[in-house]
């Protein structure tokens, strides 16, 4: 478990304190991907380093599994910061050594001597993330993706229990960028790794993040389960994401509904409802008509989801309504 | 020998003009040796102390850098002057090899340093912070990252050092050090011998580009990667 209590971060820049965290408190359990989300200059790269103290907070206290972090001494933090894996934007690989080293560095720098048991473990996080046959190249000789996942498995070396990824795939292209979130997935699966990511894109929440907070000029706006984030977006900043996320629903949001005949509607399904036949059903129960202006079927994590917005008439649309929320799908009226 | 005659007939000995290069190379080897064995430090300690860096000491830096720049600003043919008592007490002579090491390191020692400030600079912040986060501890980083990372920079700077003592032990010729320049000087100018002036010239544009051409390939291979 990750606590920040009362946390907030300032910089001193010319006298003057320029704040860059407002005061805040945050839980971040363990097993779970949690996503920091947020603009450049949001505050969010400064956030993920508090969890390992590379930044230190100007007040408040930091907690990882009930150490407070920010009480310890340089030596202990050391010992506790092996525990914690980071990966890069720009992986922050040693250039001068080959990827079998990189990746065994950790090991080095924990005391680790013995040869047999360096390349051994080296051997395994290689396997891990699939470099094996890459272990004798140097970090120049390899593309983008495959840097990264030597970062992966430098920051697994010390089989820590939290991951840190700080940008992780915005220097990757989008094909590069879905393997090695597949791999996150993985690691966290089959690892049960904490995993704190930060990123601007809200895609790679929707991918493989459980919860998200939303950063805006240092302040969380909005938190949660990432398919409530995602699906009933409140705040002006999370909106502006989830609708880079979905081009097509962003579009239809400025659609002249009003030109349309009927309630707009739109519908939100979760898990299995979105593959139950409920609208359908209903339309056929209450005799109501309706009109599909977008819609969206796709996956967050794990759980399929689907979103519609409908033009909907009839007498007895506020009884369809009301079947349809028993059905389980959660609707917002979005004009009348 | 018949050609070398006609074409050089003032160099009567050239057993001398040998025995000349070997001291120009034992002064270079042994001052270069002991030039990186302070400057590298002091260059670390420069690096590490300097405002917004690992361990920021402003009046340490500050002090430090007062000094490189003192030694650094005075002609070498002076600083050897000047620093005659503190050679004489350092190594019992001022004259011949062992009199012209000191000078020659104290000379070149500060100008390393701030070479090897310069590179480590250029290693990447994200590999410092990186190690960091991996619980290194600051010796750790120095021994396994920076010094590792900078070694390409370490090495032309080592090579840029060694040419410029090339130049410092021909100065030192002028005050009873020995090598080539102390031939040049004595045979070539002193006595209006030209032809010495010329085959030592030749001698040593030959060993800087010797230099420059190990140098270079040293770089070139740390820097493939």
């Amino acid at each position: 478990m990750i606590r920040f209590v009362d946390v907030h971060k300032s910089y001193r820049v010319d006298g003057q304190d320029i704040p860059a965290l407002q005061p805040f408190n945050l839980d971040i359990a363990d097993g779970e991907v949690f996503g920091i989300i947020g603009l450049s200059g949001a505050g969010k790269s400064t956030l993920i380093r508090l969890i390992n103290l590379l930044e230190r907070p100007s007040g408040g206290s930091i907690f990882i599994n009930d150490i407070e972090m920010t009480a310890l001494a340089e030596p202990a933090l050391r010992a506790q910061r092996r525990k914690i894996g980071m990966i890069f934007q720009h992986f922050n690989l040693l250039a001068s050594q080959t990827v079998a080293d990189n990746v065994a560095f950790p090991l080095r720098l924990a005391g680790e001597r013995d040869a047999d048991a360096l390349r051994q473990r080296v051997d395994e996080l290689l396997a891990r993330v699939g470099l094996t046959a890459h272990a004798d190249k140097y970090p120049s000789q390899l593309s983008g993706g495959q840097k990264q996942r030597v970062g992966i498995a430098r920051a697994l070396a010390n089989r820590p229990s939290i991951l840190l990824c700080d940008e992780a795939t915005s220097a990757l292209d989008p094909q590069t960028t879905a393997s090695v979130l597949e791999l996150l997935a993985e690691i966290n699966r089959e690892l049960k790794l904490t995993i704190v990511l930060i990123t601007h894109e809200m895609d790679v929440v929707r991918r493989v993040c459980d919860r998200v907070a939303v950063l805006d000029a240092g302040v969380i706006v909005e938190r949660g389960a990432v398919a409530d984030v995602f699906l009933h977006p409140k705040h002006a900043t999370t909106r502006r994401f989830v609708n880079e996320a979905l081009p097509e629903e962003a579009a239809s949001e400025l659609a002249p509904f009003t030109q349309v005949p009927g309630r707009i509607l739109r519908l939100s399904f979760r898990g299995d409802t979105t593959l139950t036949p409920a609208l359908g059903r209903v339309a056929r129960e209450t005799g109501i008509d309706f009109n599909i202006l977008a819609g969206r079927i796709d996956r967050i994590k794990d759980l399929p989801y689907g979103q519609l917005t409908l033009a909907m008439q009839g007498e007895h649309v506020d009884a369809a309504l009301t079947a349809l929320r028993e059905a389980g799908i959660e609707i917002e009226e979005l004009h009348r | 020998m018949n050609l070398l005659q006609t074409l050089f007939p003032n160099i009567d000995d050239w057993g001398e003009l040998g025995r000349a290069c070997i001291d120009t190379l034992l002064m270079l080897g042994g001052s270069l040796l002991l030039t990186v064995l302070i400057g590298l430090p002091l260059g670390v300690l420069l690096y590490l102390t300097g405002n917004g860096q690992l361990r920021p000491m402003p009046k340490l830096y500050a002090i430090t850098s007062l000094l490189v720049n003192i030694l650094r600003s005075v002609p070498f043919i002076i600083l050897m002057i000047v620093l005659m008592p503190v050679t004489y007490f350092l190594v019992g002579t001022k004259l011949g090899i062992r009199g012209a090491i000191p000078p020659l390191v104290i000379g070149a020692a500060p100008f390393f340093a701030r070479l090897v400030e310069t590179a480590l600079r250029e290693v990447q912040q994200g590999v410092i912070e990186a190690s960091q986060a991996m619980g290194a501890s600051l010796w750790q980083i120095v021994r396994h990252v920076l010094l590792p990372e900078a070694r390409g920079g370490i090495f032309a700077g080592i090579t840029v050092t060694a040419i410029a003592l090339v130049g410092y032990t021909a100065m030192g010729g002028a005050i009873g050090s020995g090598g080539l320049g102390d031939l040049a000087y004595r045979y070539g100018y002193l006595s209006y011998k030209s032809d010495y002036m010329l085959v030592t010239v030749a001698l040593l544009i030959v060993l800087v580009q010797l230099l420059q051409m190990i140098g270079d390939r040293i770089v070139t291979r740390y820097k493939q990667r």
